[in-house]
Parts: C-alpha cells; sequence; structure tokens
C-alpha cells in the first residue's frame, strides 16, 4: 500500500520533473542569447544581455525613450531607427508607422527584442532625459475636473527643458492598478523655474493615472518622472503666433507664454482656448494678467454651451469661426494646437484653408 | 477500434466536430471570435497544439501510466504535458519567428486550459485509438475547431453591424448562433459515426 502510494507520487514527480528539467534547458538554450551589444548613433556602445526588448534595456541603462504605455505596445511613442539587427518588422508594430518610417527602418523599441548586436539611432536629445524623484508640494483644483499639481526636484535638484515639453509620470501600485503605470503629462510652469515644476491634470473617468492623481496622491509625498520630451516647442522666430487649446491643452502653452513673458517678446500673439461651460474654464486671471504685460498678446476663451442667465459676455460657439479675424499674414505665422485630436483636426483643416503652411503648424495630441 | 485513418480523421473535422458536438474548449471559442483574423491565430494554435501534444500523450499513456498501472493519473499527467509542451513551443518560436511569435503569441498561453486539448487526449483513450488513429483524430479535431469558430467569427463580424436587441447581445447571440452551427453540422452525421 504505502509502497504504491509512493511510486504514484515518485512518478508524478519524475514526470513533472522531467518536463521542468527540459524547460530549464530550452530556458538556457534556447532563450539565451548571450551578450548582445548596443550601437547608438555609431558611437556609443551598451554591452547587455540579450532576450529583453529594446526599450527596457535602453531604460536599465538610463538612457530613456519616451513611452506612455510602458512598453505594451499601445502607444507608438518610442520610435527609435534601427539600422542593423532588429528582425524582421512585427504586426504590432505596424498600425503606428507610416509608409515613409517603414522604408527608414524605423521601429518601436518597445517591440523589437534585442538578440545579436544590434545598431540605433535615436536624437541626441534623448541623453539629456533623466529620472527624477521629487515631493509634491501643492496640488490645488482648477475647475471641477482639473488639478494642478507642483512638484519639487528632489534629485536631481535641476530640470533643463524648453516650454512646451512633457515629462513622463509614474502612478506606482495601488488599488485600482496591480502595475505602475506611466502617462505623458506637459510641464505647465515656465523654464525659468528649475526647481519646481507644475502639471495640469484632468481627470479621465476610469483613467488609471489620472485617477491616481486625483484620489489618493497627497501634498508631501514622493512621486518619480522621467523627461523631458517632445519636439512641441516655440520656434525662434518673429512670426505671429496663434495658439488654440481645448482642456487640459493649456498646460503647454502656459509654459511657452510664461516663457514669452519673461523675454518680454514683442511677437503678436494670440491665444484661442476652447471650453464647454463656464465652470471649465480656469487661470483666467493668469491669462488677463499677461494680457496686460504682453503687448501683443490677446486671450480669447470661446464657450461651446453657454446656459442662459450664465453671464457669458464672451465668445460662443467653436475655435474654428474665430481663426481668420486674426491671421492677418498667413506666410508668416505660426500656430501651436494643444489638445483632443479631433480638435486638432479641425483646426487644422481651418489653419490650411487660411494658407497657413503644413510646416508652420505644430501640435501636441492628447489621446 | 477498426475504423480508417482517414474516416477517422474526416468525421473529427465534419460530423464529430469536437466543438460543436461535445462543446468543448467554449470559453477561448466564445471570446476570441470577435475578429476572423484573431480567430484565424487561435485556431491554427489550437489544430497545432492538438495534434503534437495527442501524440505525445499517447507514448506517456501507453509507456509510463499503463506499464506501471498508474491509469488514474492520466488527467493530471496530461495537462503537466500540455503546459510543458505550449511554454516549449512559445520559447521555440520566439526563437526561429518572431514574426509568427507575435500573431500567435498572445494565444498559445489561453490554449493550454483549453478543455478540447484535454479533451481529444481522453477521447483517445476512452476510445482506444491506435497511434496513426489518435494523431489524426488529434489534427482532425484541430482543424475542426479552427473550422468552428472561423465559422461563427465570420457571423459575428456580420451580425455586428446589424441591430441586435440588446438581451441579445454578446454571448446570449453567440451561444444561439453556435446551437444552430451545431444543428447543421449533425445533418452531416450520418455519413460517418465515430463515438
Amino acid at each position: 500500500m504505502i509502497l504504491s502510494i509512493l511510486v504514484t507520487i515518485g512518478i508524478a514527480a519524475g514526470i513533472g520533473g522531467f518536463l521542468a528539467l527540459l524547460l530549464v534547458i530550452a530556458e538556457s538554450t534556447l532563450a539565451n542569447y548571450g551578450e548582445c551589444k548596443i550601437t547608438i548613433n555609431g558611437k556609443k556602445e551598451l554591452r547587455v544581455k540579450g532576450g529583453s526588448s529594446l526599450l527596457t534595456l535602453l531604460n536599465n541603462n538610463k538612457i530613456f525613450l519616451s513611452s506612455a504605455c510602458g512598453g505594451r505596445g499601445s502607444c507608438g511613442f518610442c520610435k527609435c531607427k534601427v539600422l542593423e539587427g532588429g528582425g524582421p518588422l512585427l504586426p504590432t508594430e505596424t498600425p503606428f508607422l507610416d509608409e515613409e518610417e517603414k522604408k527608414n527602418n524605423v521601429r518601436l523599441a518597445c517591440q523589437v527584442k534585442v538578440k545579436q548586436d544590434i545598431k540605433i539611432e535615436i536624437p541626441e536629445d534623448i541623453f539629456a532625459v533623466q529620472e527624477f524623484t521629487g515631493k509634491v508640494t501643492k496640488i490645488r483644483d482648477l475647475t471641477y475636473d482639473i488639478k494642478e499639481m507642483s512638484i519639487e526636484l528632489t534629485t536631481p535638484k535641476k530640470i533643463d527643458f524648453k516650454a512646451g515639453q512633457y515629462v513622463q509620470f509614474v502612478a506606482p501600485r495601488y488599488e485600482k492598478s496591480r502595475q505602475p503605470v506611466t502617462r505623458a503629462y506637459s510641464i505647465s510652469s515656465s523654464p525659468e523655474k528649475k526647481n519646481t515644476i507644475q502639471l495640469i491634470i484632468k481627470k479621465v473617468p476610469e483613467g488609471l493615472c489620472t485617477t491616481y492623481i486625483h484620489e489618493y496622491l497627497k501634498e508631501g509625498d514622493t512621486v518619480f518622472f522621467t523627461g523631458p520630451f517632445g519636439d512641441f516647442i516655440i520656434k525662434d522666430t518673429q512670426n505671429d503666433m496663434l495658439f488654440a487649446a481645448g482642456g487640459s491643452g493649456k498646460a503647454p502653452i502656459k509654459s511657452m507664454l510664461e516663457f514669452l513673458n519673461t523675454h518680454s517678446s514683442k511677437r503678436r500673439m494670440v491665444y484661442f482656448f476652447g471650453a464647454r461651460t463656464k465652470k471649465d474654464l480656469y487661470l483666467t486671471d493668469l491669462f488677463e494678467k499677461l494680457e496686460n504685460e504682453l503687448k501683443n498678446f490677446v486671450y480669447v476663451p470661446i464657450l461651446s454651451q453657454t446656459e442662459e442667465n450664465s453671464g457669458w459676455k464672451g465668445k460662443t460657439g467653436y475655435i474654428m469661426p474665430y481663426l481668420k479675424e486674426y491671421v492677418k499674414d498667413a506666410a508668416h505665422t505660426e500656430a501651436y494646437l494643444c489638445g483632443s485630436p479631433g480638435m486638432i483636426d479641425a483646426v487644422k483643416k481651418e489653419l490650411l484653408e487660411l494658407k497657413i503652411s503644413d510646416d508652420n503648424i505644430f501640435y501636441d495630441s492628447f489621446s | 477500434m477498426e475504423i480508417s485513418v482517414f474516416i477517422l480523421f474526416m468525421a473529427a473535422v465534419f460530423t464529430s466536430n469536437i466543438l460543436l458536438t461535445n462543446f468543448l474548449g467554449m470559453c477561448s471559442y466564445l471570446s476570441v471570435s470577435k475578429q476572423i483574423e484573431s480567430s484565424i491565430g487561435l485556431g491554427i494554435a489550437v489544430f497545432f497544439v492538438m495534434t503534437c501534444t495527442t501524440a505525445l500523450n499517447y507514448a506517456v499513456y501507453y509507456f509510463i501510466l499503463v506499464p506501471l498501472d498508474l491509469v488514474y493519473l492520466q488527467y493530471i499527467i496530461f495537462i503537466i504535458v500540455i503546459a510543458a509542451f505550449v511554454q516549449l513551443t512559445e520559447m521555440v518560436i520566439e526563437r526561429f519567428s518572431p514574426v509568427l511569435y507575435y500573431s500567435l503569441g498572445i494565444f498559445l498561453p489561453l490554449i493550454t486550459v483549453n478543455c478540447a486539448i484535454l479533451g481529444v487526449s481522453l477521447f483517445m483513450i476512452i476510445r482506444h485509438y491506435t497511434f496513426i488513429q489518435s494523431v489524426a483524430f488529434g489534427a482532425g479535431s484541430g482543424i475542426g475547431w479552427m473550422l468552428a469558430i472561423l465559422a461563427l467569427a465570420g457571423i459575428r463580424e456580420r451580425v455586428n453591424e446589424k441591430f441586435v436587441p440588446a438581451g441579445l447581445r454578446g454571448a446570449a447571440l453567440s451561444l444561439i448562433i453556435t446551437g444552430i452551427m451545431a444543428l447543421g453540422f449533425i445533418g452531416l452525421s450520418g455519413i460517418a459515426v465515430i463515438q
């Protein structure tokens, strides 16, 4: 009796053990890609253990490509040129790449697995991206669903960024999310302030990161982020500037205007802000103050839904019909758009009709 | 059991379709049948794993379990073999064909717990198939399963464009469709009977 029980256990364990051994052997032979070399821009070389994604390996080596989804292949931000050793283009990447990018060997770093020596090309300013730790010094309500968060940097103590760039904020594991999530938020404070940054965050229903910031994060908490990223920045010209934003799209434009203000810019500027109702407007005092300080700047809030008796005397409807009032010299006008993809498409279409060149329309789409 | 390999194969595909006559493997069948493309991916993965694990389980059963009189361990051992095989396949595919890995990758782990795979191994034992018959039965059942999920995915893609009453949306309508499909397949069952 005892013997048969032992035999049974022995056989079951034996088969299980044999299969486990087989898997361990496979793991160390099949899934072992040895040491691989990543050559960046033809000069910097990294020696890494193969088998992981390019994005992870670069992150481990303190090179932070932008990524909003954390490597799931759903945001398409972590594009980089893979010149050699990236393997074939995968079906998970194709939706994010256009024909020209495919021809230029652009890939998504989170989908490319490093299995051999690999040569890549990334923009030089990626090297300036750092990992920051900071302390939340203030959280205040701007509207019923938008908060402004101030973060004082602890390590490193200083951030160099251009107005309009964004950081990637990491929300840790908490009740509603079993793993840390990373999301991109534009910096709303002026680049002159290097020790503190501000972010403007609109609550997204069911959003993992915004829920964390709105409902769980407290003043005094420690937070982590990487940055700065992005090429939505002011072009150094004397052209007229047209800003248009909706929702929390105010953040990068606020940063830009404050930057222009400290440099007492003489450029002709207008800022169209589209909101639904009066209670969606925020930071109005600040923009009115900027109107007074900047000689050639006008702030134009536009409401799409006005209740009767709301006392609203400003413009109503959508942004598009008001654009042409401002554009005087289409060849010398730059447009900076920020907001939902739908709003950007609509405004861009109208601007192109006003003969503003595609090369002078810059945008930051919040999707 | 005296039955020609070819008949067995065809019967497994059509008349005794594992999904439509035994209703095995329903969970992934219902959840991955929203689009034709992904159902093809899962179908191929099921076909491959089913064929190979049937052969492996045949060997394990007749060369290890039967001589040692441990037939009652078949359930647990079959599951372990299937799980290990899926893991191993995943590693091999990842190494040699990244493109295939990314199109099948998410479906392979799903299959470990697909009861149709275990069901085929168990039927093989109950019905006393020979080795060749088992492999034919495994391959046929795999193709049959793929056929069924493809048919449902095709129908669901079309139904999605139409108005469906609220109470019928989703799994409810899928199950009704499956039932009607099963009736259709039963119509063929006079041609060959294997169970």
